[in-house]
């Protein structure tokens, strides 16, 4: 899936609160956590094979690291809802193993219930060494407070039989995930480049998932199913200083394929194209860059910011020609690192619907 | 210029013609707000230290979750609860010593802290960012950092040789506190995986699981708003100040009513003319309202200023007070909001109003005309005296009824109020038999004159009468409570301290050092181990004091009751002493069976209660050996040494030199003692400043009424002169009988003191900081306040007297002439 954090971490707006905290649990090592440099932490190195299910777990090596879901979910009479769940690790020295609190590795939890009308969020904040937080891969189970994603079954390959849930002061969910397909490599197998400078990411995902469960919005319960998708990404280089915001997008389309896509912004005006087109049968391909076309058709004012909460798509190699709608154009998260994000609707060559994420508005 | 302006205007002038009386009045309205606002800024200003200290580790404002049997809890309870959905945050608190001097130290989690539980608001967010670094900051107030001679970014340690990170300075935090992350402070306090407590983010919260499914029985909640310790241990003494505050107050309105009676008094002839002119009573009235707000605006003002440096004088010796009672630290510095000048102020109206009720009432039904005095002044009196009685009746009873059925200290001083307003009301009636029977004796006509003339001179004099009543009363109740305590607790003490030499070691090893050192001395009588702990008993924070098995203690500590073999038993572990105020507070008595919260399961029975003055906290005692057994953070660091007194000195200076022992970590009993002493004598310290200048007032009172008087009485006077008493003689009865009259009231004031005494010593005390004193009374102590009452009484009179004296014959003739 996509880098969104880098943005964030990169970006100097965006250097705020828990961010500057984390910056300086690094001191150690001198200013470690903002630069491009990426001293001491493990590499992305194109041509490494992932292993399963140790890839699942937490790297340690690796500074930042999330696991991610997002679902487009229906209730009985039609009315539809997006739900995230997110956990975010961010390590401020290379291989930390120390427990208690001298751990210098972060958690950072999102949760968010979208409909067309309301947009609930919340988010939690842990330190590591403790147990308040943390992964293990097998079985697996990620977890901050008392939101988590937890396996049923241990089939490590499939990634699917999940257990999500979370719960906050004016919402909660408890979903149930399944599938039988494999994961899927993003990028070169699982090489995700994010400049043509090298900046990369190891990035896979899950994106044939059978969504069914509850979720609980005004003390109301409301019996939901849909689809989802998982991703995994983790990295230790940050972006390139100059690109200030990002674009991404993961759809099911109605035909079966699945589609992620990003665009990652550039103050030149020069931006960095990326996706990749999941076929029916699982077989996943890069879209080079220059395939691929973005563009915003209309803006939302939120929070002071323009965001552009439509698109338009095309792909012409692939016979794609799309816009997007959002469910709820006010899908802020209004955390401390602020960002939109939300589920939308596809029409045009190919139906379908999605999630879509934009940062550094 | 319109008629009400007119006729403040005249009122005014009154003013301008008699400079002494403005001045009296304005005196006491100042006293009374500078008193009464000056406790208030005390109050209010270590209220603030508390919340701010409570606000630090999260008390008042901050729902929180405290171990309910022990003092810490394992820290793996932290994930369990936050993934159970509770939101806590941890603190780790204790107490570490820097250069021999104890300073709080609280160790906090600032990522998971609820909003608005920090430690002060200045950790923001770029100040996180060096507190959360891998070199961290200790926050301290700049007060104490000056105190500990430290400066930004020096690197301290603790006397136990712990690290801290670096000093950062920063104002909003309480004094002696020092604010760490958690990591640093569970090594500083040598607590590694424990937890002092959990703050509770309420605001946050989504669905959680029971507490008791979590942490079983090992948390209590404590609701957001729930009185601190601090709060709840200094609560009687702020209501102690209060209470003498209202009483100042009080007695410095008397000096208003009758500074306001005099104006009144001497005022009648030209509110006649006011009235005869055509000025309403209704408008009279309002001009005189008016007239009192200005002035008690102008009073109240001064009031208030007075006030802020009389708390800014005392606030020092309040807030030692506080600090050595209660380890409450207390900013020196006062700062005062809008809402106090406001308060000021408003008691200094309020209160100009109340004390010149009556004479407005007076002035709204003044006849135009002036009606001959009638002798019906007997029959108003005797109704008016009937009426005190039994108000003075009702007072006793709400007292009576408030000792047998009031628990709290609200209660205690209820019972006191009752019986000090009872007696104060009783007084006229009682000092109207006393004359009447002094009329019945006398023969001769002058006499007999004299002593009804005193009786009808009662009514004028009588609330000054009761002022002095109150103030001396009061007076010989403090002095004896004070003078009780300190018999008590310096025998006490004597008992208490009784090693020669007291040192506390750095670290075991070294105690284990200076230990061999000591018992391979000859001239070394005994080394006596000693330890500290904490714990909890029905939620109450308790020291635990461990001492020796020893004929120093078996003979000589001051126990109360105790069951036999009580030392045997303390030393195998069966039983326990406890303190006098823990045992009242726990409704303990000896031999009930205890369990003690300690590293591992201990129950003992309570073998003995003991007198543990001046301390608020609940302490028991258990031999030495048995605390450091059961207790896994104790330390065997503290010794007391017994050695022939000639040999101290130079023992002292040898342990000096080679253990470089100095400061608080070594002292002898003398230094000890004294320093105790100090602190205790602080105790009633206020109470007595505020007494001392209760009787002033009382006596400005009695001279402000003489006054008044004096001159209301002249058409009394005048005809004795005229019969053909001379002048010196009228004024040397006048002296006579005023001196009567004080004299009654002060040796009516003896008894009552005494009574005041028991209500301090057997009621307030007891609940107020949980142990009693056997009172114990002064003769020679309350001879003295009877002379200086008499004295004060002296002088209020002389001048009034010399001033009749030396009246102008033709001022006497004139009362014939224009009697109003």
């Amino acid at each position: 899936m996509n880098v969104r954090w880098f943005t964030e971490i990169i970006s100097k707006a965006a250097i705020v609160a828990l961010l500057a905290m984390q910056t300086t649990l690094s001191h150690a090592q001198g200013f470690a956590g903002l630069g491009e440099d990426v001293d001491g932490f493990a590499q992305v190195m194109p041509g490494k094979p992932l292993r399963f299910p140790a890839d699942h777990g937490a790297h340690p090596d690796y500074r930042i690291e999330w696991w991610y879901f997002t679902a487009n979910l229906k209730d009985a009479e039609g009315t539809s809802y997006g739900v995230q769940w997110t956990l975010f690790r961010q390590a401020n020295k290379p291989n930390d193993n120390a427990s208690g609190w001298a751990s210098r590795q972060l958690w950072m939890g999102h949760a968010a219930v979208t409909s067309a009308a309301t947009h609930h969020f919340a988010e939690r904040f842990a330190r590591g060494g403790v147990g308040q937080a943390g992964v293990e891969a097998a079985p697996f189970k990620a977890w901050i407070d008392n939101w988590q994603m937890r396996t049923l079954f241990a089939d490590p390959s499939v990634f699917a039989s999940l257990q999500v849930s979370a719960s906050a002061k004016d919402f909660s969910y408890s979903l149930r995930l399944d599938g039988d397909r494999q994961l899927v490599l993003q990028g070169d197998a699982g090489y995700s480049k994010k400049s043509e400078q090298g900046h990369a990411s190891y990035y896979y995902s899950q994106p044939y998932l059978r969504v069914t469960g509850s979720l609980v919005l005004d003390r109301k319960t409301i019996a939901v199913t849909g689809q989802g998708w998982i991703d995994r990404e983790w990295s230790s280089q940050p972006l390139k200083a100059d690109q200030t915001g990002w674009d991404w997008f993961s759809l099911h389309l109605a035909s079966g394929d699945k589609l992620m896509l990003f665009r990652l912004r550039h103050a030149d005006g020069k931006h960095f194209f990326a996706g990749n087109w999941i076929s029916r049968d699982g077989r996943s391909e890069q879209l080079a860059p220059g395939a691929i076309s973005m563009t915003p058709t209309a803006t939302t004012r939120i929070a002071d910011r323009d965001v552009p909460t439509g698109w338009r798509i095309s792909i012409p190699s692939r016979g794609l020609e799309i816009t997007t709608a959002p469910l709820n154009p006010r899908s802020w998260m209004d955390t401390r690192f602020k960002y939109w994000e939300g589920p939308v609707h596809v029409t045009g060559s190919h139906a379908g619907e999605g999630y879509l994420e934009m940062t550094g508005y | 210029m319109t008629g009400g302006a007119w006729t403040l205007r005249v009122l005014f002038s009154h003013w301008t013609r008699h400079p002494m009386q403005l001045a009296t009045l304005l005196i006491g309205l100042m006293s009374a707000t500078a008193l009464l606002s000056g406790v208030q800024a005390i109050n209010t200003q270590a209220r603030l230290s508390y919340d701010r200290a409570a606000a630090s580790f999260g008390g008042g404002a901050t729902a929180m979750l405290v171990p309910a049997h022990a003092t810490t809890v394992p820290q793996s309870l932290f994930s369990d609860l936050r993934r159970a959905g509770w939101l806590v945050s941890p603190v780790v608190e204790g107490r570490v010593r820097i250069d021999g001097r104890q300073i709080r130290l609280i160790g906090i989690e600032p990522i998971s802290l609820p909003r608005g539980a920090g430690p002060a608001p200045s950790i923001d967010q770029a100040a996180l960012q060096k507190f959360l670094a891998a070199e961290g900051q200790t926050l301290i107030a700049p007060e104490t950092a000056r105190e500990i001679a430290g400066t930004e970014g020096a690197r301290l340690e603790t006397d136990a040789g712990e690290p801290l990170p670096p000093l950062h300075l920063a104002s909003e935090l309480s004094p002696n506190l020092l604010v760490m992350d958690i990591a640093w402070a569970q090594r500083a306090l040598r607590m590694p995986d424990r937890i002092s407590r959990f703050l509770l983010d309420s605001a946050a919260a989504g669905e959680r699981t029971p507490l008791a499914d979590v942490a079983g029985d090992s948390l209590d909640l404590v609701d957001a708003g729930a009185q601190t310790d601090l709060q709840r241990l200094t609560a009687s003494f702020h209501l102690n100040l209060t209470a003498f505050g209202l009483l100042s107050f009080l007695v410095g309105l008397f000096l208003v009513h009758s500074a306001i009676g005099l104006a009144f008094e001497q005022r009648l002839p030209m509110l006649r003319t006011l009235r005869a002119c055509g000025v309403s009573p209704r408008g009279l009235l309002a001009a005189l309202v008016v007239e009192l707000v200005l002035l008690a605006l102008v009073a109240g003002l001064g009031g208030v200023v007075s006030g802020f440096f009389l708390a800014s004088a005392l606030l020092p010796d309040v807030a030692a007070s506080l600090r050595g009672l209660y380890g409450a630290s207390v900013s020196g510095e006062l700062g005062l909001a809008p809402q106090w000048w406001l308060a000021g102020l408003g008691m200094s109206i309020a209160g100009a109003l109340l004390a010149a009720a009556h004479a407005l009432v007076k002035v709204f039904r003044l006849p135009l005309l002036a009606s001959a005095q009638p002798f019906a002044w007997q029959d108003a009196q005797r109704r008016w005296l009937r009426w005190q009685a039994v108000l003075a009746c009702a007072a006793f009873v709400v007292a009576a009824v408030c000792l047998t059925l009031g628990t709290s200290l609200v209660a205690a001083f209820a019972v006191l109020g009752g019986i000090l307003l009872g007696a104060a009301l009783l007084l006229p009636p009682l000092l109207n038999l006393l004359l009447r029977a002094g009329e019945g004796m006398s023969r001769r006509p002058v006499a007999m004159w004299a002593w009804a003339d005193s009786r009808q001179q009662l009514s004028g004099l009588s609330l000054a009468l009761m002022a002095l009543l109150l103030a001396l009363a009061v007076n010989v109740g403090v002095g004896t409570m004070v003078g009780s305590f300190e018999r008590t607790f310096n025998r006490w003490l004597d008992g208490r301290l009784s090693s020669e030499i007291y040192l506390v070691a750095k670290d075991p090893a070294q105690a284990a050092a200076i230990e061999a050192d000591l018992r391979s001395r000859p001239d070394v009588d005994a080394v006596l181990p000693s330890a500290r702990a904490e714990t909890k008993l029905s939620g109450e924070q308790v020291e635990v004091l461990g001492l020796a098995d020893h004929a120093t203690y078996r003979e000589f500590w001051p126990l109360l009751e105790f069951s036999p073999d009580v030392w045997d038993r303390v030393r195998d572990g069966t039983a326990i002493l406890i303190s006098e105020q823990l045992a009242r507070r726990l409704n303990l008595h000896i031999g009930d069976r205890l369990r003690i919260p300690s590293s591992g399961e201990w129950i003992a029975t309570v073998g003995g209660i003991y007198a543990d003055y001046g301390n608020p906290k609940g302490q028991i005692i258990v031999n030495v050996d048995q605390l450091l057994h059961r207790f896994d953070n104790a330390e065997r660091t503290r010794f007391g040494v017994r050695i022939a007194p000639a040999k101290v000195a130079a023992l002292m200076a040898e342990l000096q030199a080679r253990f470089a022992l100095g400061g608080t970590s070594l002292a002898d009993q003398a230094t000890v003692k004294a320093e105790s002493r100090r602190i205790f004598s602080r105790t009633f310290a206020i109470t007595a400043a505020l007494n001392a200048f209760t009787l002033a007032v009382a006596g400005t009172a009695l001279f402000t009424s003489l006054l008044t008087l004096g001159q209301a009485r002249l058409p009394q006077l005048a005809p004795l002169w005229a019969i053909g008493l001379t002048r010196r003689r009228i004024a040397g009865l006048e002296l006579l009988k005023t001196m009567l009259l004080a004299l009654l009231t002060a040796l009516l004031a003896l008894p009552l003191g005494i009574i005041v005494a028991w209500c301090l010593i057997e009621v307030v005390n007891v609940k107020a900081f949980g142990w009693r004193l056997p009172l114990t009374i002064f003769p020679a102590q309350l001879g003295q306040l009877l002379i200086v009452a008499m004295i004060a009484a002296l002088f209020a009179t002389l001048l009034p007297t010399i001033k009749l004296a030396r009246i102008k014959p033709i001022t006497l003739l004139k009362i014939f002439a224009d009697e109003r």
